[in-house]
């Protein structure tokens, strides 16, 4: 099923206006050995065909949708209102290109502009942009825009070790070529705010911690900024948007760059991706921020439109001296989460935190009451905590699946090894009391 | 004002959906942890309903109107693979999972995997970067660790030619390398004798869009390469007009050593507003150890009556990884459900009906508008958007008149080397009819230029608004409605 519409006589048509011969004529540049390669790929489908192909992979898979999931580490299980994906499905959200022409474009523009002024309520900063690709890489633009704001006269990036691992991975991989120094991810995973604090020296462009944390704590963060701003630096706060429909705002905690993933806002797991990044920041830093900005402004008759602006920041104008690169975001994705949080708008938010926080505490408080279990949690929790298991997490999860229909927890030991045979389990609004006590049953076969 | 923002249309005490009672015993919340105030807007589920579908009806779209925005391949977008996308056992599988339990999902990205690197003639691919920038610069990442890990410390600086995106330099900016730029030759070509003069051991090697952002097949291309290769620099390739040669020629086989894909250009995916798009990177067999990972896997010691089996893993020098999880995968599917649904001679068709387009657009508007490298071009052209006997009308005065006629704006002031540019990229969906009709509406606009210049200084007429104060934007700066909530 190829979809371009032309007949054969339509072809010789626009041949014989061009004045070529046949279609070859129109590659004669291409050197002639290479041309037309054999390529090896599977004959054409209809369809139908197509769609049953992608239907036997998906069968093939285990989901959420099939077993209870109580796994969690970044990518997170949340209901999302019918009318999300109706609405994103609208051809003239779903096929438009980057807002460029700003007279037919209103509708992607304007979207954008709510979604900034809804980050800036979420995390309590004054601007924020239109996306970035994930929390991860949110997390490495904030450290190369760290990197900008000192000029290189700072080269010393504080890493908590219980940021998300992939976004710690995505800033190595981002910098590699800057000579940044990155310390802090050694230390121990129960390390507490002001101890990281005590890395941070002038030489120090930014100290970043998450909120919750990825062993789902909500860190102590008063009294953290005060500390890193006395030497000079930033404080970057990665924050799940969803908990902050419950928590005070980072920026009430004194953070300059407040980041995330924003897939818990109504997006689906879609196994890891298309996710969103989010990136908020203070006023006076906005020129350094990377990424699509929306504007307001008016047109020749002074009605109100929003237009994307800041573009002397961007790589199309700036080129070599652009600090980022990035042009196509996650717009689509921006679009849902904005749909998403007005549909729950303030109330409903703060209740979806809420019932993750007395679900995942009623989890907590009977596997914790398990022989042979432990929770291990020093601070409060929203929806993940971490449970110290009697056997290793693979049999416990290998158990959990194939005699349960119950998809596990996060194996903390891959990235901790003071974690091992530690779990990292999640529960959220979707997980049904009956769901949890199903859990709490396997578990206790297991004591 | 067109339509409110969400949060005029708010009225307290107002939801959207409702939420399940809580089922278990609750847990008081400790004292000082929660916010007091939430500046979200309260609406109900109609108005949401309707305030979206009234901004999408302020857009254009691929769905609503012929889209000719150059070096975007703005073709059209399959809903049979929305549809794939979404299906629970795809849409619903956590990335995390174990990986005997998503065989499905890493089965289709292994498939893609091979594909992809069989349309492009590399040796491996990786699927994970989220978008064509950072294709980029997960290729000049690896080309920058190739050497690196051959000793070759002195190499510094990126050659880049003077028509391409920005992205490139920026690109080559992140990874801490030195921009040179690389003139252009009469007929559109990298200067050859420019570039050999810079070829030495000091360069990572070249950035290069083939066809280039004019719209043309780089004539020395197998020499431009030989140069690059020959002083020991690598050869990246921008990928954004892929559009024109799949089926006709594969970038490994010029001798590319990496190359980044637009799924959302090529491979059909759409570009929803500004993304998600997907921008895997093949490389040759010198690269495939830099690769960032994980990788999918097929692991080879079952016997050929098992079924395949998958595995991630990741190869042995990796630059990293350059997202979280494995790639934007709901973009990969719908690429999968495109090249499975196209088949191979689907494919090299539409690049054949690409540039058939393009060119067809070419030979019919070239009395009119300047071509200023006037050759067979591939999936785009670029003319110039200017009169000499008529003054004051610019580009982007005919692009916004084109809006009146129903058609959205081609790219506009790209690439620089042209004055006044128009870069027109048709792709091979568009009938013939709505070709024609785009031919008459650019010559009525020439007509126009000339005898009613300020019908296009004042267009467009009939958007929803009239042209906006981006000055005025930048100055005032106002990027968010609410004055931020801090308790």
């Amino acid at each position: 099923m190829a979809y371009y519409p032309h007949t054969p006589q339509e072809r010789d048509d626009m041949l014989a206006a061009i004045g070529a011969a046949d279609i070859e004529t129109l590659f004669a540049d291409i050197p002639a050995r290479l041309r037309n390669p054999q390529l090896n790929l599977p004959p054409a489908l209809s369809e139908m065909e197509t769609l049953a192909d992608l239907r036997e992979l998906a069968e093939d898979n285990q989901h959420a949708g099939r077993s209870a999931l109580f796994l969690g580490a970044g990518a997170y299980n949340h209901y999302t209102p019918q009318i999300v994906d109706a609405l994103i499905q609208r051809g003239e959200f779903l096929t438009a290109y980057t807002p460029y022409q700003p007279e037919v474009s209103q509708g992607t523009l304007q979207a954008v502009f709510e979604w900034q002024s809804m980050v800036c309520a979420l995390t309590g900063m004054d601007v924020a942009n239109a996306s970035h690709y994930d929390g991860a890489t949110a997390l490495a633009e904030a450290v190369i825009m760290g990197n900008e704001h000192f000029r290189g006269a700072r080269r010393k990036v504080v890493l908590s070790p219980t940021l998300h691992p992939h976004a710690r991975g995505v800033v190595h991989t981002y910098t590699q070529g800057l000579g940044l120094s990155i310390v802090g991810e050694d230390l121990p995973p129960d390390v507490a705010p002001p101890d990281l604090a005590d890395l941070v020296d002038d030489q120090t462009m930014l100290l970043a911690v998450a909120y919750p944390n990825f062993l789902g704590q909500i860190d102590d963060l008063q009294g953290l900024a005060d500390r890193v701003h006395a030497r000079g630096a930033l404080l970057v706060v990665m924050a799940d948007p969803l908990a902050l429909g419950l928590l005070t705002p980072p920026a009430a905690l004194g953070a300059d760059i407040v980041c995330g993933e924003g897939q818990s806002l109504g997006l689906p797991l879609s196994f890891g991706g298309p996710y969103l990044g989010f990136f908020a920041t203070r006023k006076s830093l906005v020129r350094k921020m990377a990424g699509r900005v929306v504007g307001e402004t008016h047109d020749r008759q002074g009605r109100r439109g929003f237009v994307l602006t800041l573009a002397t920041r961007e790589q199309h104008i700036r080129r070599e001296r652009a600090s980022s690169n990035i042009c196509t975001n996650q717009g689509l994705m921006a679009l849902a989460a904005t749909i998403y949080l007005s549909t729950l708008g303030k109330h409903g938010l703060r209740q979806v935190a809420e019932l993750c926080w007395h679900k995942s505490h009623y989890a907590a408080h009977l596997i914790g009451a398990l022989p042979g279990f432990r929770v291990v949690a020093q601070r409060p929790f929203l929806k993940e905590f971490v449970v110290a298991c009697p056997r290793p997490v693979a049999e416990v999860n290998d158990f959990l699946l194939y005699q349960r229909n119950i998809i596990g927890g996060y194996d903390l030991g891959q990235d901790y090894p003071a974690l091992k045979n530690h779990m990292l389990l999640c529960v959220t609004e979707t997980n049904t009391r009956a769901q949890i006590d199903d859990l709490v049953g396997a578990l206790s076969e297991l004591s | 004002m067109l339509e409110p923002l969400i949060y005029d249309l708010s009225r307290p005490g107002r939801q959207g959906v409702t939420l399940p009672a809580c089922d278990v015993p609750p847990t008081p919340l400790p004292d000082g942890l929660a916010r007091t105030t939430l500046d979200l807007p309260e609406v109900d589920q109609l108005t949401v309903v309707r305030h979206f579908t009234r901004l999408s009806q302020l857009n254009m779209g691929i769905d609503t109107h012929m889209y000719p925005l150059g070096s975007c391949t703005m073709k059209y977008n399959p809903r049979v693979n929305e549809t794939a996308a979404r299906l629970p056992g795809l849409a619903a599988a956590h990335p995390l999972q174990d990986p005997e339990t998503v065989q499905g999902s890493l089965a289709l990205m292994f498939a893609l995997q091979e594909w992809l690197a069989d349309i492009g003639g590399f040796a491996g691919v990786s699927l994970q970067p989220a978008a064509g920038a950072q294709g980029e610069l997960t290729g000049v990442l690896m080309m920058r660790a190739y050497h690196l890990d051959r000793g070759d410390t002195q190499r510094t600086k990126m050659l880049i030619p003077n028509s391409a995106h920005g992205t490139n330099p920026a690109t080559a900016n992140m990874a801490g390398l030195d921009v040179v730029e690389i003139p252009s030759d009469p007929r559109g070509n990298v200067d050859l004798a420019a570039l050999k003069a810079l070829c030495d051991d000091t360069i990572v090697g070249l950035m290069i869009t083939n066809p280039n952002t004019l719209g043309l097949f780089e004539e020395h291309v197998e020499e431009v390469v030989a140069a690059v290769h020959a002083c020991g620099g690598l050869v990246y390739g921008d990928g954004a007009n892929m559009n024109a040669i799949v089926g006709k020629v594969r970038p490994g086989d010029l001798g590319f050593d990496v190359l980044h894909y637009n799924l959302h250009k090529t491979f059909s995916t759409p570009h929803g507003g500004g993304g998600p798009g997907s921008g895997p990177v093949g490389v040759s067999a010198r690269l495939t150890d830099f690769l960032p990972g994980p990788l999918v896997a097929r692991v080879q010691d079952q016997g050929e009556t098992q079924p395949p089996h998958f595995s991630l893993v990741t190869p042995p020098k990796s630059i990293g990884r350059m997202k979280a999880f494995w790639g934007n995968f709901g973009v990969l599917v719908r690429a999968y459900a495109y090249i499975r649904a196209n088949g191979p001679d689907g494919l090299r068709g539409n690049s054949e009906y690409a540039v058939l387009n393009a060119n067809y657009l070419r030979a019919k508007l070239e009395d009119v508008y300047k071509l200023p490298y006037d050759r067979v071009c591939k999936h785009e052209f670029v003319v110039e958007g200017v009169w000499a006997d008529a003054p004051g009308v610019h580009a982007l005065d005919i692009a916004k008149r084109l809006v009146d006629y129903g058609f959205h704006a081609p790219t506009n002031y790209f690439p620089l080397i042209v004055h006044e540019a128009l870069m027109i990229e048709p792709t091979e969906t568009e009938t013939r009819e709505t070709l024609d009709t785009f031919v008459d509406a650019l010559r009525k606009i020439a007509e126009e230029a000339h005898t009613q210049p300020q019908l296009l200084k004042d267009a467009p007429h009939t958007a929803p608004l009239s042209r906006l104060d981006e000055i005025a934007a930048a100055k005032q700066l106002v990027l968010c409605c609410r004055p931020a909530a801090l308790s």
